[in-house]
């Protein structure tokens, strides 16, 4: 390899490559609302699910289903084998160690596990080794203005019970985290910063590498919502630096019911369990117990094996056609949904140019209400998201109560969006909007 | 467009979403009862506040004799909060009771309206929401401010008083 070739950009994909992929996705085949071709541009929400996938869900039940980590017998043996090399998949698609990947039900779930951690190490639980978790009434948590719900709320709840301070960082008016105060806000009492890769709203990239400069600086973990991220760039969880991040299974192309927490190997061995129970133990007696080394430890209960397993098949597909090539395809796909800009009385929410966001594109009609708007957009088979989108907040600084959204995948095409701009463009006459 | 869609947005429905009636809070009349409620759809963030106003005497039934509101959301969250408006704005509480239980076996007909002819009859512009039956995300947002009705009606303490029947 040349000097050159490290820095050629990907190959976009070629027409009949995006066929092949397309073909791939059984659901993209279906019809909506009386036989219209489904334009789906909700991924952002969830994303569909290639044939591989929903077939790896398929094989375990049919041959390999047992319960893992425990029997001797055959099929347990393989079931585990299943479980483990779909945990090194995941790890190897995000550049960490299988040690540091934790199942979880979702993202959600890992976010909370951290915040709990946080609040048994707190109440004393986890002796020595976790006191570095400890938080103290006055302790700061730092957050942004731009994070989905499942990133603000554990926080909140984790300050509530601890009596530490929850602070955050602002939007501008370009959608994109406001770090001017970053160094009034981020100080010596903080301890946890806890940030989006990628806005769910927004679609912006945000700025991990300030924050978790501005983190290190004053000793204080990093906490990244990374569901919107991975499963459209490539992503290198430790060179990132972040100390946790979670993401989802089912917006990259995997089964619901599954996700993961990354966090690095010596702070899950500090980490005291959150839920307790069967799978988790050393040494059970009736007055104590002992744990189980990471990542078992955060894995009490029967796991979810066959979303696992189907999680570990979606980051190999998106390997196999190589997470640079996805994203610029997607690259393409963000500058044609941004182009609804050009649709007289659209306005965007968050940055309007293709510098540092994905294509996430959320939006307002003036005059129509954004839930007046996907119906129309439904009408014709056009699926995007509506409502707050989980972030209460960030809608709040925009001064609206609810956004019209399309998002897209490494399986949407510009003829979709073409489809929806020129849906879009109807819709103000059609409510007498104009 | 296509015919559900046009059946959604009748005509009526999108006249009473740019023109609506009720809206601006008023104050309640002197020695009348009043109820507020404050109403939210989580999933869109559409949301009402709505006072009633009920007049109350010794000679007849208590009845409906104001509906005032502030509110934002869709244009079929505010189209039919303006229809109830009128709806309910100067009948008795028993009829408002049953015109809400009508509006809500309408919104759980899927598309399908009503073999009640009579009881159709009786919702007024409210029978043109027929077509939003049809869309099972789009029926809360019918529904808002029948909800605020209610929970204002229960608030004034009319649905308590002997005269607006039985309280469920």
């Amino acid at each position: 390899m040349t000097a050159a070739d490290t820095v050629r950009p990907a190959e976009a994909l070629t027409a009949s490559e995006l066929a092949a992929v397309r073909a791939d996705f059984p659901l993209l085949g279906r019809t909506v609302r009386g036989g219209k071709p489904l334009v789906y541009l909700d991924s952002a929400a969830t994303s569909q699910k290639p044939n591989v996938v929903l077939e790896a869900e398929v094989e375990f039940y049919e041959q390999r289903n047992a319960a893992v980590h425990r029997g001797a017998h055959q099929l347990a043996e393989e079931a585990t084998e299943a479980f483990e090399s779909a945990r090194a998949a995941v790890a190897s698609f995000v550049g960490a160690d299988d040690g540091e990947i934790v199942w979880t039900p979702g993202a959600t779930a890992a976010i909370n596990l951290v915040a709990y951690a946080f609040s048994n190490a707190t109440a004393g639980r986890g002796g020595a080794a976790a006191e570095r978790f400890r938080l103290e009434p006055g302790d700061e948590i730092v957050v942004t203005e731009a994070e989905h719900h499942a990133n603000l709320v554990p926080w909140q709840e984790l300050c509530a019970r601890t009596g530490a301070v929850l602070r955050w960082f602002g939007v501008g008016d370009d959608g994109r985290v406001d770090l001017s105060d970053v160094d009034s806000v981020i100080g010596d009492r903080t301890r946890i910063v806890a940030f989006g890769h990628v806005s769910n709203v927004t679609g912006a990239v945000g700025p991990v590498a300030e924050l978790v400069a501005a983190a290190r600086r004053v000793g204080a973990y990093t906490v990244l919502d990374a569901c919107q991220s991975v499963p459209h760039l490539p992503v290198d969880l430790p060179a990132l630096g972040v100390d946790f991040a979670a993401f989802s299974a089912h917006k990259m192309l995997g089964p619901t019911g599954v996700g993961v927490l990354y966090a690095r190997r010596e702070l899950l061995e500090a980490m005291p369990p959150v839920t307790t129970g069967g799978s988790m133990v050393e040494v059970v007696t009736m007055e104590a117990t002992t744990y189980a080394p990471p990542p078992q430890r955060f894995e009490a209960g029967t796991q979810m094996v066959a979303q696992a397993v189907g999680m570990g098949v979606a980051a190999q597909w998106l390997d196999e056609l190589g997470m640079a090539r996805v994203a610029r395809h997607e690259q393409e796909l963000a500058a044609e949904l941004l182009r609804i800009t050009e649709i007289p009385g659209v306005r965007v929410i968050g940055p309007t140019d293709t510098r540092d966001r994905l294509a996430v594109v959320s939006f307002v009609v003036d005059g129509v209400h954004a839930h007046d708007v996907s119906q129309v957009l439904d009408d014709r088979g056009i699926a995007v998201r509506v409502g707050h989108h989980c972030a209460q907040p960030l809608h709040r600084r925009f001064g609206v109560a609810a956004t019209a959204r399309a998002s897209a995948s490494v399986y949407t095409t510009v003829d979709e969006i073409t489809a929806f701009r020129e849906a879009l463009t109807g819709v103000r006459a059609f409510f007498g909007a104009e | 467009m296509s015919g559900s869609l046009e059946q959604m947005y009748q005509q009526v429905i999108l006249d009473h979403a740019k023109h609506p009636h009720g809206r601006g809070l008023v104050e309640p009349a002197a020695g009348h009862l009043a109820g507020e409620s404050h109403q939210v759809n989580p999933t869109c963030g559409d949301e009402v506040t709505l006072r009633v106003d009920v007049r109350t005497d010794d000679v007849g039934p208590a009845v409906v004799s104001g509906v005032s509101w502030e509110g934002q959301g869709c244009s079929i969250s505010q189209a039919s909060v303006s229809v109830m408006t009128e709806l309910v704005t100067g009948r008795e509480i028993a009829d408002v009771r049953q015109l809400d239980a009508t509006f809500h076996a309408l919104m759980a007909s899927r598309g399908k309206g009503l073999d009640d002819d009579a009881a159709l009859d009786a919702l007024g512009d409210g029978e043109a929401f027929t077509g939003v039956s049809q869309y099972p995300a789009r029926i809360k947002c019918a529904l808002l401010g029948w909800a605020a009705l209610k929970d204002s009606l229960a608030r004034s303490g009319a649905l308590a008083d002997p005269t607006g029947g039985t309280d469920d």
